[in-house]
């Protein structure tokens, strides 16, 4: 038995190291920021999504998709919550491809709530073509792909740090030291917290007071890495809120089914010997 | 049996319902999910508008576009297919209700609550038989306007045999009710959002 | 199947229906009298544990199956319609992907226990067959189920593990040809994936109405590995067992739970939530976490067709482990030397995980090859001649002896 219970042991570290992946070369871990989503409690701040949307729209859709994200997910409830008038007039500033019409053309529109975020490149080529070769990722999903930090137990705990990995990127543009200086690949900006080595192809796009909150907050650099980030968090896990309130109720239940059953188990075997 | 047995029989009878009814409820409250994920998803639920220039459509003429899967009707009616439509008797038809999404339940199937008033010319509604979900030919049937050679208006839906007249109603075959006209509103003067 | 059955139809339906289809015997006969050792431990529920993760897999996975393209531009995308549109489409997906963790979770789980309770050896050697039969339908199956996302590990894994076959002599490239159909992973090969991973679960479904089957024969095995001597010895499956399996799969259930809706990402790849690119390698391939002893065994050989040779083979040697292991006894409790080399057996394998996680250089290739070497000399070396060698200690004379023996703490030494 107590080889079992060994065994048992070590199947569950066998599990830890399943998230068991490699820094890339080189990444510097990400730094730790305390989001309001964090921990099984954890939800997202509606006025920080918001903000967050305004930082995206102004500053990061000019080069960057988010296709899997529609403007009527913003007022799907655990989102930013936008009312379903404001996000009308989200949708109707973009301009959207439609058609074909009777004539056979396509045409243009003014965005309607179930259209998806238009891209700004119609494909992957041209994205690349208009920035040096570097293709700007798409954002809906990019705080799950991208691990800000590594190793197995430490994203077992603090989870795999994706949009602490956006903040850090967007916070971490800095002069290169002397002994990297001097080969510095045209074009490209020293950042130590970029996945794929040091050098990133997006010159720093955040500076302070960038955008102009509606809500009053001082848009400092930080500020804004940090709401663009948990706006991101929410795009690539919108059912976040969902699953963990779902999550709750379901472990209650189990708790009591399975107590109750403990009991029925002793009751039955009571007499069995 | 004595009183000490009889109680402890009940506690565990007790213990067994308790558990076997905890479980019956979590095995429904599981199962509905898996029910409920073929139902419509959000994406099928937001595609619903869309808009429609009427301006080209000339007199006598009808296209056909595609709203939630399902053909649409649009036809400019003309001076006689409308008349011929006001001059029913609705107590006579079939389905004396406009089936409108535009206007009450239980309305009346008058020419006007087919279409929107002041729009007689336009009617706008589901090219979709209410018998078994063909769709209706136009310019068919047993109640389109007769012009010489030519028939106008009205339609009749070839799978099972339906005649519907110049406003949609169904006037003779198996279909229970009239064409249903779907939710719309003018925009611009020739311009429709349906949905 | 053997096994006594006291079903005496009652109701007029009841007779009418036994003597055409006598379906209710069978359940009376196989799931509710069935004599089962009345001192099975908690190991032995892993059993029920796996009966219900192969049906919460295929509910889940046909569910997904209705919202799910195959194909290689819409594959990830429709994908992401599930997680983002589909009613409840997100905690559907997390139960599948999740489930199968749990699944490998609980298989291994079987596996040990069967290993150290001896319950391969005579006369259940074929139920052992069967369920490593059932356990490489299980790694095809979730191999294929890995790659239908259409991220970028799904993509690279598929043109990895696909590859191995390419080190076959003579016949490997068109194999892998054939695979694909093509010259990479590409359309073809998803649609195939999709059709055979749909496929594959009903017939893992039904082996394992034969691995029941071969386990009903000859009865289950128990912690003394004594054979059941009479009807001293056990119990009704019912309500016995179906209610300690009811417990432990609540609980076990609780541990799923608990991954699905609170780190329901962490055992699987971040890389996979970007979409396949065929031009672009991730930096480091690794499989899911229940392949990586066999990936660092793949690893371990210098040599690609030694490396593929030694992979399957280590597999493929479970199916004669009942002939390696040359000991009459068969629980490991009365086997003193087995227990530590049992425990060391079972390190390595956690050990080959571990290095089969981490990139291929260095001292990680040192470990992996002892540790491989380790791997084979258990069942061919330390097996066989730990039965000759060893000197068991005594045997209790029957299940109710034993069980009898731990009521009475006094007379019963310490574990």
């Amino acid at each position: 038995m107590k080889l079992l219970k060994t065994l048992g042991i070590g199947a569950a570290s066998l599990v830890l190291a399943t998230g068991l992946a490699f820094a890339a070369e080189g990444q510097k871990p990400a730094r730790d920021v305390s989001f309001s989503f964090e921990g099984p409690f954890g939800k997202f701040d509606r006025g920080q999504l918001q903000r967050g949307y305004k930082v995206y729209k102004e500053v990061c859709a000019s080069c960057h998709s988010m296709h899997y994200v529609s403007f009527r997910n913003l007022s799907d409830p655990g989102g930013p919550e936008f009312t379903a008038e404001q996000v009308k007039a989200v949708a109707a500033t973009y301009t959207v491809q439609d058609g074909p019409n009777g004539d056979g053309e396509m045409f243009e529109r003014p965005g309607l709530p179930f259209d998806r975020f238009p891209s700004p490149f119609p494909n992957r080529e041209a994205a690349q073509a208009a920035n040096g070769g570097a293709y700007p990722p798409d954002l809906s999903l990019l705080t799950k792909s991208r691990p800000g930090w590594y190793g197995t137990f430490n994203q077992l705990v603090n989870g795999i740090g994706g949009p602490e990995y956006v903040y850090s990127v967007l916070t971490g543009y800095q002069e290169p030291p002397a002994e990297l200086a001097a080969e510095a690949p045209e074009g490209k900006s020293y950042n130590p917290y970029f996945a794929a080595g040091h050098w990133i192809g997006m010159p720093q796009p955040l500076t302070d007071d960038q955008v102009t909150y509606d809500d009053g907050t001082p848009a400092t650099l930080d500020q804004m890495a940090k709401d663009v980030s948990a706006f991101m968090a929410w795009t690539a896990e919108p059912k976040m809120e969902q699953r963990k309130r779902t999550g709750f109720m379901v472990l209650i239940y189990l708790g009591i089914l399975s107590l109750l059953l403990y009991l029925v188990k002793k009751k039955i075997w009571a007499d069995a010997h | 049996m004595s009183t000490a047995e009889h109680a402890e029989v009940n506690r565990r009878d007790f213990l067994y319902i308790a558990t076997g009814a905890v479980g019956a409820v979590g095995a429904a409250l599981t199962v509905w999910p898996f029910i409920n994920q073929m139902n419509p998803d959000a994406s099928v639920l937001a595609l619903a508008s869309v808009e429609v220039d009427l301006a080209p459509i000339a007199e006598g003429q009808a296209i056909t576009i595609k709203w939630r899967g399902n053909p649409v009707f649009i036809r400019h009616r003309t001076p006689a297919e409308i008349e011929a439509a006001k001059a029913v008797n609705i107590e006579e038809l079939p389905d004396p209700l406009a089936r409108s999404a535009n206007v009450k339940d239980g309305e009346p199937a008058t020419d006007v609550n087919r279409v929107v008033g002041g729009k007689e010319q336009y009617i706008v509604m589901m090219g979709v038989c209410t018998h078994l979900g063909c769709v209706p030919i136009g310019n068919e049937g047993d109640y389109a306007v007769v012009e010489g050679a030519a028939k106008a208006g009205g339609w009749f839906c070839p799978c099972h045999g339906s005649h519907y007249d110049t406003a949609g109603r169904i006037r003779r075959g198996p279909a229970p009710e009239n064409l249903p006209v779907p939710p719309y509103a003018y925009i611009a003067d020739t311009k429709i959002r349906i949905g | 199947m053997s096994g006594p059955s006291n079903y005496k139809p009652t109701t007029a339906f009841g007779k009418w229906m036994h003597e055409r289809l006598p379906v209710m015997e069978l359940v009376q006969g196989q799931a509710l009298d069935f004599p089962t050792p009345k001192n099975l431990n908690y190991w032995w529920t892993f059993g029920g544990i796996l009966a219900v993760m192969l049906v919460v897999q295929i509910v889940t996975g046909i569910v997904l199956a209705m919202h799910y393209t195959p194909h290689v531009d819409m594959a990830f995308a429709s994908v992401e319609h599930i997680m983002r549109d589909v009613n409840s489409g997100w905690m559907i997906r997390y139960l599948h992907a999740n489930g199968a963790s749990m699944f490998f979770i609980a298989v291994y789980i079987h596996m040990f226990r069967g290993m150290y309770y001896g319950s391969y050896k005579a006369p259940r050697e074929v139920l052992w067959m069967i369920g490593v039969l059932i356990y490489l339908l299980m790694m095809a199956t979730a191999f294929m189920g890995y790659v239908l996302p259409w991220g970028q590990m799904s993509f690279w894994g598929a043109k990895v593990i696909t590859n191995l076959f390419s080190a076959i002599p003579f016949v490997g490239d068109s194999i892998t040809t054939l695979l694909w159909g093509g010259y990479s992973v590409d359309n073809p090969t998803l649609n195939r994936f999709f059709s055979l991973h749909y496929l594959l679960p009903f017939v893992l479904a039904g082996v394992v109405g034969l691995h029941i089957w071969a386990l009903h024969v000859p009865g289950n095995n128990n912690p003394t590995g004594v054979s059941v001597k009479g009807a001293q010895d056990t119990l009704p499956f019912h309500p016995y067992y179906t209610m300690k399996d009811a417990f432990a799969i609540v609980v076990f259930l609780m541990f799923y739970a608990a991954w699905v809706f609170f780190s329901p990402n962490y055992l699987g790849h971040a890389i996979n939530y970007e979409e396949a690119n065929p031009l672009v390698t991730p930096a480091h391939i690794v499989p899911e976490w229940y392949y990586l002893p066999f990936y660092a065994i793949l690893r371990a050989i210098p040599d690609k067709l030694g490396g593929v040779i030694a992979m399957f083979g280590s597999i493929l040697i479970l199916f004669v482990l009942p002939w390696l292991d040359t000991s009459k006894v068969r629980s490991g409790n009365y086997r003193p030397l087995f227990k530590g080399f049992f425990l060391i057996f079972a390190i390595v394998c956690v050990a080959l995980g571990y290095l089969g996680s981490k990139p291929a250089e260095g001292a990680y290739v040192i470990w992996s090859r002892i540790l491989t070497a380790y791997y084979f000399a258990h069942f061919l070396v330390i097996l066989p001649l730990l039965g000759l060698l060893e000197s068991p200690k005594p045997l209790p004379s029957s299940i109710s002896d034993d069980v009898l023996a731990k009521k009475k703490p006094a007379l019963a030494p310490a574990e």
